[in-house]
């Protein structure tokens, strides 16, 4: 029971995008599609897990004084693990994505779960967190990407629905990006985060 | 000549750092709340982009490249390299700075903690190294020159949409906002109309 909690923490009460705000630079440029929201979110998962597990198991021995740049030694290590995989078996990931990969490093989520949970919980603690925090990013990019999908490009997933003259390109470029994630934060504020 | 002016204006205007490519948002959004801070923070982020963009291309070219001192392809260790650079001179930025000139730390000194975890450093110290760009020229990696003058032109596109926001923002709080929309929400809201503003000068520089 307690284990769910972790993860739904995560995906609610702790969710980065909505209530924490962080990591705000790789969700607004990626989620140009739900696609590329996914992947975002699934590669940023993949880190947050595995360097969330190595921390809280190096954490006790790590000098307080060197704490940060030994984690962000962790967490590059593991981007540079991503960037080389996703290079090799899904080159089409890598290049929709481009710098946001090595640029998951200096993701505010990551570090601040290294500091705020993973040194002071134990290892399968720190894993079910990454997943929990891992989820919620995960799907707050994808449905930001939907929403940008389905307004800009008229269609979910590549599949095409509504018609070329319908389409409003500002969704798929910049400002699009900022309009859609406020109004998405103020239906987060209004109908979920009161529920608690 | 022309390909430099090219550069700034492209880096500064049609590109943004902030409003096209989505670099540095947090402390964007975190410390744009009063002019006299935004103005700190952009000062902070040029000193230290500009500074790190040299030291990163330098390492690149002479440490990680085939063609460097060690002979063998290291650019997969760009990623770790870099931000440990950059962390070690952020501290070191913060240390001689304190030595040096007092006032201008106490004008920084706040800031510089913050700047290395600012994707816009990273970001623009891996561009730079990475990607092909196109000014007035055939596609080509930036020469040093080049990404001295890119990395500088980028810092002041993002103090300008910096002190843009700020002075949106100090507005902002005099009004009645709804409250579902306070804080983060109307200020996202708000950079997208000012994103949309800087959508005008694309084209400007192919």
């Amino acid at each position: 029971m307690n284990k769910l909690r972790i993860i739904l923490d995560g995906i609610v009460k702790n969710n980065p995008t909505f209530v924490l705000i962080l990591g705000m630079c790789p969700t607004l440029a990626t989620t140009t599609s739900a696609m590329n929201g996914l992947s975002m979110g699934l590669a940023t998962m993949f880190v947050l897990i595995l360097a969330n597990m190595v921390i809280s198991l190096i954490a006790p021995i790590v000098p307080d004084k060197v704490h940060i740049p030994v984690y962000i030694v962790v967490i590059a290590t593991f981007v540079t693990l991503l960037q080389l995989l996703l290079k090799a078996y899904v080159p089409s990931v890598n290049d929709a994505l481009g710098l946001f990969i090595p640029l998951i490093v200096v993701n505010c989520i990551i570090l601040g779960r290294a500091e705020g949970f993973a040194n002071k919980h134990g290892v399968g603690e720190s894993a079910l967190d990454g997943i929990g925090i891992g989820i919620g990013f995960t799907l707050a990019l994808t449905v930001l990407g939907a929403v940008r999908e389905i307004l800009g490009s008229g269609s979910i997933f590549n599949i095409q629905f509504i018609g070329e003259q319908y389409q409003m390109l500002a969704f798929v470029m910049a400002p699009g990006a900022f309009i859609c994630l406020g109004y998405l934060m103020v239906l987060f504020n209004k109908f979920i985060k009161k529920e608690k | 000549m022309m390909t430099y002016f090219l550069i700034i204006i492209s880096a500064i205007f049609v590109n943004n750092i902030v409003l096209a490519q989505f670099l540095g948002i947090c402390p964007f959004l975190g410390v744009s709340n009063k002019l006299s801070t935004a103005t700190g923070m952009s000062m902070a982020v040029c000193f230290v982009i500009t500074l790190a963009t040299l030291v990163t291309w330098l390492i690149n070219h002479y440490f990680l490249m085939a063609s460097g001192v060690f002979g063998i392809d290291l650019t997969f260790l760009q990623t770790i390299a870099f931000i440990l650079v950059i962390a070690a001179l952020v501290q070191m930025v913060e240390i001689v700075l304190k030595k040096v000139s007092p006032s201008l730390y106490q004008a920084l000194g706040i800031f510089l903690p913050l700047i290395t975890t600012n994707c816009a450093v990273l970001g623009v110290s891996i561009d730079v190294v990475t990607k092909q760009f196109t000014f007035g020229a055939a596609a080509h990696v930036l020469s040093l020159g080049e990404a001295m003058v890119y990395a500088f032109a980028t810092s002041l596109g993002y103090g300008l949409a910096m002190v843009i926001f700020a002075g949106l923002r100090e507005h902002l709080a005099m009004n009645n906002v709804p409250k579902s929309f306070r804080g983060v929400p109307i200020a996202l809201v708000t950079v997208g109309i000012l994103a949309m503003a800087f959508m005008g000068f694309s084209g400007m520089v192919k």
